[in-house]
C-alpha cells in the first residue's frame, strides 16, 4: 500500500466514526424536523411519499421553525438556557482558574494526584452526585443543618430547588471541563516570563494581568466552550436541583418530545439550539485561524 | 580582546580606597541539604563588566539569581549602591535581567516588550515612545518594533532582551548566559556589541557563562565558580598567568599538571625535584613555599617547545622526553600530545606559522619538550 493510500485508510476512521456516529443521526434528526407530525409509531409522517405510480412526492414542512419563531415560550426558553449555560460557565471560570493555576504551581510531583482529585468525582455517577446535592440543600440538609448548628441561622434557609441551587449542581459537575483545559495552557507557560514581568518591575497583580492572563486566553476559551455547549442543553441538574419555574430549552425538549409526542417540533428545536451554538463558534474559530 | 589590558583602563579593584559598587557578604544558599552557595564574598565596582565563569551546576544562576531577587540568601548581604536587598522583592530592586531563554513576552510585539518596564513605572506614553526608539537604535533594530518575538531569528531576539532590559536604566544588568544560544560566529560578533553598549551606558553587568573564551574576551575581571564557591577572582590575564589552583590553571584554558618537591631556592628561582621523573623543574620567581614542600606546577602548552630527537635522548631540567601519540590539527595551531616514559601525557601546542606539508614532528616521533623557567607556574594551593 502506498504511503498516500495508508493515509487515506487512517483518515477515513474519524471521518466513518464521524458519520455513522453524528452525520446520520443528525440528518434523521433534521428529516423528522421538516416532517408533519401524525398519529401512530413513529409519530410523524415519512417525508417522501408514492403518489401514484413510481412519483415520489418531497412534502417539506416549514410549520415547526415557524412556531419556534414566533411563539415567545420557545424564543424565551432559548435565551434563558444561554443565560443559564454562560453564568454557569462563568462560575466555573472564577472557581476553576485559581485551581488550574494552583495545580500549575503545584511541585511536579504533586500535579499528578491533584489533577486526580480534579476528575475523581467523575468515577461516581452522575445521578448519585446531583441527587447528593440535594441530601446537602434541602431545608433540613447538611448545610441549614450546618448553619443552624452554628447559630448562623434561625430557621432554615431554602437553597433547593432554586436557581442558585442549579448553578451550583452545573458549576459543580462541569468543573472538570474547565479545569483541565486551563491547566493545559498554564503548565505550558514559561516560568521566565513571570519572572521577566517582576523583574521589568510589575508586581505580582499587574503581571499575573499582563502576561498569565492574555497568555491563557486559547485554555479560557476551550475550557468555557466545553462547558457552555452542554450547559445549553442540559436537563437533569435544572430538573433535580433548579426551580419549577426555570423553563430552559433542556426541559421544553423533554417536554414536546415524550408528553406532547410532538417529534418534528422536538427536532426542529434540536436543529435551531445547534445552528445557535455552531454559528458564533465557527465564526471565532474562523477569526482565531486568520 | 580584553579590556583590563587596555592602557589607561581605569582598575577600581587595584585602589583599596575605592568604594565597591555591590558587595555580596558571605552568601550562602541551600537548596534542602545541598549548599549551592557557600559563603561567597564578591566586590564589583561601577561600570565593570563581570564574569561568572564556571562548569553546570557550580552555582552560577544562583548567585544571579539571588542578585535578582527571585531567590533570598540562607544567610550573608547584598549591598548594592549602598543599599542592603535583603527582602526587596525583584520588582522594587533597580536590577534588570537578561534571560537565557530571553523571556520575551510572546503576545506582545518587540516595542511593547521594551516599553514594559516603563509602563509598569507609569510613564508617559510619550517618553516610552522616546526610550523605546532610542533603544531599538541602541541595538541596531530599528523597523522592528512592530514585529512580534515569533518573527525574530535568534540574535534578533537576544538584541530585543538585551534593550528589554537596559529600557529602564538599571545600577546592574545581570545577564545569564545570553549568547548561548547563537551559533559561533553570531556569538562573537555579539560579544563585542555587547562590550560596545556596555561601554556607551556605562552600565554595571554581571554576565553569566560557562564559555571560558567569552569570559576572556568580555570581561574586566572574572569569578571562577566552583560548587558553589568561588574558586578564583581576577583580571582574565591574572587567573591566565597566575591560576591559584589546578581546578582554575585546568578550567581556564589548557594545563599540563606536574607534581614535585621543592629542593632548593637559588636567587632568581626555585628548583622543585619532580615526583614522578627523574628530572627538575625550574620555576621563576620564586613561589613562597619552604624546601620540602610538595607543589603542583602548571604548565600551558603554548608556552612549550617540541624538537624531535634521538631515541633514548636524556631528561633535563625543564626538559621531557617522550613520544608522539597523537597530533591535534586546529588551524591555526598543532597541538601534540605526548606521552612520556612513565605513561602520563604532556600537551603542547605549536603555531602553524607556515604551510608545509612536512611536519617538523611526526606521530610516534620521539621528542624533547622544553620550557623557560617564567613558563613554570607554581600553584599556590
Ligand atoms: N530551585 C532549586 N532547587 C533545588 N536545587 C537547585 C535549585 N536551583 C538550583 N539548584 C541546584 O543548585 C546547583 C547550582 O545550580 P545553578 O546555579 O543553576 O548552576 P549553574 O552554575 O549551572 O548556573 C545545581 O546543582 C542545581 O541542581
Ligand atoms: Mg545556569
Amino acid at each position: 500500500m502506498s504511503p498516500a493510500a495508508r493515509r487515506r485508510l487512517v483518515l477515513a476512521l474519524p471521518w466513518a466514526w464521524m458519520a455513522v456516529f453524528f452525520l446520520v443521526p443528525f440528518g434523521i434528526v433534521l428529516s423528522i424536523a421538516f416532517a408533519e407530525p401524525s398519529e401512530g409509531l413513529p409519530p410523524y409522517a415519512p417525508l417522501l411519499r408514492w403518489s401514484g405510480e413510481a412519483t415520489a412526492v418531497l412534502q417539506l414542512n416549514l410549520a415547526n421553525f415557524q412556531l419556534l419563531l414566533e411563539d415567545p415560550y420557545y424564543l424565551d426558553a432559548y435565551l434563558r438556557s444561554l443565560r443559564v449555560a454562560a453564568i454557569s460557565a462563568t462560575l466555573c471560570l472564577l472557581v476553576g482558574y485559581p485551581m488550574a493555576l494552583a495545580i500549575a504551581r503545584a511541585p511536579a510531583h504533586r500535579r499528578n494526584l491533584l489533577l486526580m482529585l480534579v476528575v475523581l468525582p467523575f468515577w461516581t455517577s452522575f445521578l448519585l452526585r446531583v441527587t447528593a446535592w440535594i441530601g446537602i440543600l434541602q431545608d433540613q440538609g447538611w448545610l441549614n443543618g450546618l448553619l443552624l448548628a452554628l447559630g448562623l441561622i434561625a430557621e432554615p434557609i431554602p437553597l433547593l430547588y432554586t436557581d442558585a441551587a442549579m448553578y451550583i449542581g452545573i458549576t459543580y459537575c462541569y468543573l472538570p471541563f474547565m479545569v483541565l483545559p486551563l491547566y493545559a495552557t498554564l503548565s505550558k507557560l514559561d516560568p521566565s516570563l513571570l519572572e521577566a514581568a517582576e523583574d521589568l518591575g510589575a508586581r505580582p497583580w499587574r503581571a499575573f494581568l499582563q502576561v498569565t492572563l492574555p497568555l491563557s486566553l486559547p485554555g479560557i476559551v476551550a475550557g468555557f466552550l466545553l462547558v457552555f455547549i452542554p450547559a445549553v442543553g442540559e436537563f437533569v441538574i435544572p430538573e433535580l436541583l433548579g426551580g419549577p419555574s426555570a423553563q430552559l430549552i433542556g426541559r421544553v425538549l423533554w417536554t414536546e418530545f415524550f408528553q406532547n409526542r410532538d417529534w418534528p417540533l422536538a427536532s426542529a428545536l434540536a436543529i435551531v439550539l445547534l445552528a445557535a451554538l455552531v454559528a458564533p463558534i465557527a465564526l471565532f474559530q474562523w477569526r482565531a485561524g486568520r | 580582546m580584553s579590556q583590563a589590558a587596555k592602557p589607561g583602563t581605569a582598575e577600581p579593584w587595584r585602589d583599596p580606597a575605592a568604594e565597591p559598587f555591590l558587595r555580596i557578604e558571605k552568601v550562602t544558599k541551600r537548596f534542602g541539604d545541598f549548599v549551592a552557595l557557600d559563603e561567597v564574598s564578591l566586590s564589583i565596582y561601577r561600570g565593570e563588566l563581570f564574569a561568572l565563569l564556571g562548569g553546570s551546576g557550580s552555582g552560577k544562576s544562583t548567585l544571579l539569581r539571588c542578585l535578582a531577587g527571585f531567590l533570598e540568601p540562607d544567610a550573608g548581604r547584598i549591598v548594592l549602591d549602598g543599599q542592603d536587598m535583603a527582602g526587596v522583592a525583584p520588582y522594587a530592586r533597580p536590577v534588570n535581567m537578561m534571560f537565557q531563554s530571553y523571556a520575551l513576552f510572546p503576545h506582545m510585539t518587540v516595542a511593547q516588550n521594551i516599553g514594559f518596564g516603563l509602563k509598569q513605572e507609569g510613564a508617559a506614553r510619550a517618553i516610552i515612545r522616546d526610550r523605546v526608539a532610542e533603544m531599538l537604535a541602541l541595538v541596531k533594530m530599528e523597523g522592528f518594533g512592530d514585529r512580534k518575538p515569533s518573527a525574530l531569528s535568534g540574535g534578533q531576539r537576544a538584541r530585543v532582551a538585551l534593550a528589554r532590559a537596559l529600557a529602564r536604566r538599571p545600577k546592574l544588568l545581570l545577564l545569564d548566559e545570553p549568547l548561548s544560544a547563537l551559533d559561533k560566529n553570531l556569538r562573537e560578533s555579539t560579544q563585542f556589541e555587547l562590550i560596545n553598549i556596555q561601554e556607551r551606558t556605562g552600565t554595571t553587568f554581571v554576565i553569566v557563562t560557562h564559555d571560558q573564551e567569552e569570559a576572556m574576551t568580555m570581561a574586566t575581571r572574572l569569578a571562577v565558580m566552583d560548587r558553589g564557591t568561588l574558586a578564583q577572582v581576577g583580571t582574565p590575564s591574572e587567573v591566565y598567568e597566575f591560576p591559584n589552583s589546578r581546578f582554575t590553571a585546568e578550567f581556564l584554558g589548557t594545563a599540563n599538571i606536574l607534581e614535585g618537591v621543592v629542593e632548593g631556592v637559588e636567587a632568581e628561582g626555585v628548583r622543585i625535584g619532580s615526583s614522578e621523573l627523574d628530572f627538575d623543574i625550574l620555576a621563576e620567581p620564586a613561589p613562597s613555599k619552604p624546601l620540602g614542600s610538595r607543589v603542583f606546577v602548571a604548565l600551558r602548552p603554548e608556552r612549550m617547545r617540541i624538537e624531535r630527537v634521538e631515541p633514548g635522548s636524556a631528561l633535563g631540567d625543564n626538559r621531557l622526553v617522550g613520544r608522539v601519540r597523537d597530533i591535534g590539527y586546529y588551524g591555526d595551531y598543532f597541538l601534540y600530545y605526548v606521552v612520556l616514559e612513565h605513561g602520563k601525557e604532556v600537551r603542547v601546542s605549536q603555531p602553524n606559522l607556515r604551510r608545509r606539508t612536512e611536519r617538523p614532528v611526526d606521530w610516534e616521533d620521539t621528542v624533547a619538550v622544553t620550557w623557560d623557567r617564567q613558563a613554570s607556574m607554581v600553584l599556590p594551593e
